[in-house]
């Protein structure tokens, strides 16, 4: 069932989810194939996790479509030609997934700037298709206005010309205001969900919300967010969700290459009630409403320096490394953290030691693994977060 | 055993690194500030010019690494909570730091006054300082964003951005460390001796066009670095080092000699090739001895590009005091595209008459290592040299497997006889 012959169907929970979950595990990114085929000129720029200006290609009549490797559902046989035991997976995934031809689709790809792996991606990328539209976005790791801010905004001029050039649509500013304006709604009920998780996970679990929100990766954002809407209307009517003795924790690590579904679901087998992560990132990177008054660019630069979710790859300059999650412990009323990091991820893994003391300091357990996006064997990681989970519990009965 | 053989520019080299580490060791008893900072994009001519002391903590962790203490270091870091699948500088720093912080030479290093995170290349650099600043507390840092060329040319905003940077947040912070003001004039004079350095450093790189090089310019190239690339850039050290090099190497070039290896004149240079990524340290001399022994001598590098492409042209420019510097950070090896990258190792392939090249993949570094299989393959088709791939690591002794990798260069230098042989 594609995106818009769906609409006006009366959906129920188990619809939506088995939607959503065809979309986030369809590597042959059908539904963005179906959604350039619906009007003659339709472009789609790929890119790969945590923050690119997606405003700038919708407001351009371009799909952004997030790339987030392949998952386990795709044989790597090509992909580890190219990469070094060593490195992590989503690389040799993604490499894979274009060399099948699976990501022949799009018209561009853009490559944040997270860590050396998609940054040197970026190049080989480059190397492999010579003839398509590449473009490593390099933000600011100086956040001041007329520094940071003015070298911010010549990147995304540059962008904002390439975009029009590939689209053959001029972006004005009042077309990349709208297109403000329907991301602000997106990250808006986004936030909403996490809001609503944090209350009741036991009405919106984890493994479900994880598919929910990759769906964004290829759906319009109209439709991602009109899905996530529905889904926070419809999930409160199922009849058997109840409270457990559960515990509640954050889950960090997890900003680039995405973990298996099964682990989301083993975490929670295992006890974990999961109320804030950082899943899928890019999708809720700027936290605040970007304004849609002024000069468009104005805004969506204050927004990156001003209002960025806080991530490894970013540059801490008050040098209070741990402290948005010590936040999101206390405004979620977590009980300890899940450190889980894709193994081989120096951002993540570099990171955590600084997370660690932090958390150490403030008395908050935490337990920590690795994975990677296509790991399959789930009992170890149910071992131990069901110990971490237990744990908790023991002590704050305590 | 015979003692191992040393140039006089190595002898040289060495006594100035150890009067560095001496005076690093005395600097807070005599009142000067020291500012930890990295290798590629080192501002070193205008941390000099406020009379403050350069630490570089790549360089202390491959000093520990040809000293044999990194394994130790970097099992101490593994210990409190760093992960076995990261950089192991930073793990070698981090261990040496919780241990003590003895400099390689056994003198104690100062705490750093401030941290000057110059961001050129690579991503690690940014949390190995976000680690340090946590590890000593309430040090400044000063962060320098340097963008990326992914498309190998300096736009001018990029540019304009690092001048900025140096403008607002090195600058002040450099002087608030030091008590003293800017003084361009200063920077200007030490820019000067930097190029003449520069010069020279690049004369001798270019000897090894000769048949036969007079130099290896990797093993006996990552020396000759040193100086420029750390502590004594924009120095009169610099230059007395740099002349002394290249009248040695001419003596050589003369006499139609190659390169002195660690243990005396090298024999029949038998291969001529290119490397690609950084040397293995822990095991240095055994390594560079697999190809000495076959007649291999390395004629070009990209390592000894990591902090400045000279031989292409560039050179620190006095006129342009803040501009060329961010030139300078802007143009590291490793801040360039990969298919840059690429072209410059093709141009090497050519330019020196190469009959083969090594990528050296070490584990450590994401920034080098991402792409190099690929890499490979685009040269072998572009030039139809041949290349050898080889795993290994910067200073995690764990990580060098030495019959493995003898095994591998002798087969494929057997595979270049048999091409030349094929070829005649």
């Amino acid at each position: 069932m594609d995106a818009e012959s769906r609409a006006g169907d009366v959906v129920t929970l188990d619809d939506l989810i088995t939607h959503a979950r065809t979309l986030s595990e369809d590597i042959d990114f059908t539904a963005v194939t179906q959604w350039k085929a619906r009007a003659e000129g339709r472009k789609a720029i790929g890119h790969m996790p945590t923050y690119v200006p997606r405003e700038l290609i919708h407001a351009a009549g371009m799909l952004p479509v997030g790339i987030t490797g392949g998952g386990d559902r795709l044989e790597i046989i090509r992909g580890d030609a190219y990469f070094q035991s060593y490195i992590c997976r989503i690389p040799r995934s993604t490499i894979e997934l274009a060399l099948s031809h699976r990501l022949d689709m799009l018209d561009g790809m853009l490559f944040p700037s997270i860590c050396d792996v998609i940054r040197n991606l970026s190049g080989m990328w480059s190397m492999i298709f010579p003839d398509r539209y590449v473009h490593y976005v390099d933000v600011p790791q100086n956040f001041d206005v007329a520094v940071g801010g003015r070298f911010w905004r010549r990147e995304l001029e540059t962008l904002r010309a390439d975009f029009a050039r590939l689209s053959d649509v001029a972006v004005d500013d009042d077309a990349l205001r709208a297109s403000i304006a329907v991301y602000n709604e997106n990250r808006r009920v986004i936030r909403d969900l996490y809001r609503a998780r944090s209350e009741r996970p036991w009405i919106y679990p984890m493994s479900e919300v994880y598919y929910i929100l990759r769906a964004g990766n290829v759906l319009p954002p109209e439709e991602h967010t009109a899905m996530l809407r529905e889904y926070i209307a419809l999930a409160p009517g199922e009849s058997d969700r109840r409270d457990q003795d559960r515990s509640r924790v954050v889950l960090a690590g997890m900003f680039c290459e995405q973990p298996p579904h099964g682990l989301v679901l083993t975490l929670e087998r295992a006890g974990c009630y999961v109320v804030d992560d950082d899943f899928l990132l890019g999708l809720r990177w700027l936290q605040e409403e970007v304004t849609t008054d002024g000069d468009p660019l104005d805004a969506l630069v204050d927004a990156y320096l001003n209002h960025s979710a806080m991530s490894a790859s970013r540059y801490a300059p008050d040098g209070d490394r741990g402290r948005w999650l010590i936040d999101s412990v206390a405004r979620n009323r977590a009980e300890g953290v899940i450190f889980a990091a894709a193994s081989f991820c120096d951002p993540a893994l570099l990171d955590q030691p600084m997370l660690v003391t932090a958390l150490d300091r403030k008395g908050i357990p935490h337990t920590e693994f690795k994975y990677a996006e296509d790991t399959g064997q789930f009992a170890v990681i149910r071992e131990q977060a069901g110990t971490f989970s237990d744990s908790i519990r023991l002590w704050s009965e305590a | 055993m015979s003692a191992v053989r040393k140039e006089d520019s190595m002898l040289l080299q060495k006594q100035m690194m150890s009067d560095h580490y001496d005076r690093l060791a005395t600097a807070h008893d005599e009142g000067r500030k020291v500012v930890y900072t990295f290798v590629p994009g080192n501002l070193n001519e205008l941390v000099r010019s406020f009379g403050l002391l350069p630490v570089l903590p790549e360089i202390n962790a491959l000093q520990s690494g040809l000293r044999k203490k990194s394994g130790g270091y970097i099992a101490e870091a593994e210990k409190n909570g760093h992960s076995e699948d990261v950089c192991t500088y930073v793990k070698c720093d981090i261990g040496m730091l919780k241990k003590g912080n003895i400099s390689p030479t056994g003198t104690q290093l100062p705490k750093p006054d401030l941290l000057l995170l110059s961001y050129t290349g690579c991503f690690t650099f940014l949390k190995w300082f976000e680690l340090l600043r946590e590890e000593y507390g309430d040090v400044p840092v000063a962060m320098l964003h340097v963008p990326y060329q992914a498309n190998g040319r300096i736009e001018p905003h990029q540019r304009d951005y690092v001048v900025q940077q140096m403008r607002t947040e090195v600058i002040p912070k450099l002087e608030q460390v030091s008590g003293r003001a800017y003084d361009e004039d200063r920077l200007r004079e030490m820019l000067r001796l930097s190029a003449r350095a520069e010069d020279d450093l690049v004369w001798t790189l270019e000897s090894a066009k000769r048949t036969p090089s007079p130099i290896d310019a990797y093993f006996g190239g990552v020396h000759y670095i040193g100086p420029i690339f750390s502590a004594f850039r924009g120095t009169q050290g610099a230059v007395d080092y740099y002349t002394a090099l290249r009248s040695e190497v001419q003596e050589r070039l003369d006499a139609g000699q190659g390169p002195v290896t660690p243990e005396g004149p090298m024999g029949t240079e038998k291969y001529r090739l290119v490397v690609e990524g950084p040397p293995n340290w822990t095991s240095f001399r055994e390594f560079w001895k697999m190809f000495y022994d076959e007649g291999a001598v390395f004629v070009a590098s990209t390592y000894t590009k990591v902090g400045g492409l000279y031989d292409r042209g560039f050179r620190h420019d006095p006129d342009h005091p803040l501009e060329t510097l961010a030139d300078y950070c802007l143009g590291c090896y490793t801040n360039l595209g990969l298919p840059t990258r690429v072209d410059l190792l093709e141009q090497y392939i050519r330019d020196y008459n190469a009959d083969g090249f090594l990528v050296n993949s070490v584990k450590s570094c994401n920034s080098f290592s991402v792409g190099q299989l690929m890499m490979l393959r685009q040269l072998e088709e572009r030039t139809g040299v041949p290349g050898v791939f080889i795993e290994n690591d910067l200073v995690d002794p764990r990580y060098f497997s030495a019959a493995n990798i003898k095994n591998r260069i002798e087969s494929y230098l057997q595979m270049l006889d048999q091409k030349r042989g094929k070829a005649a």
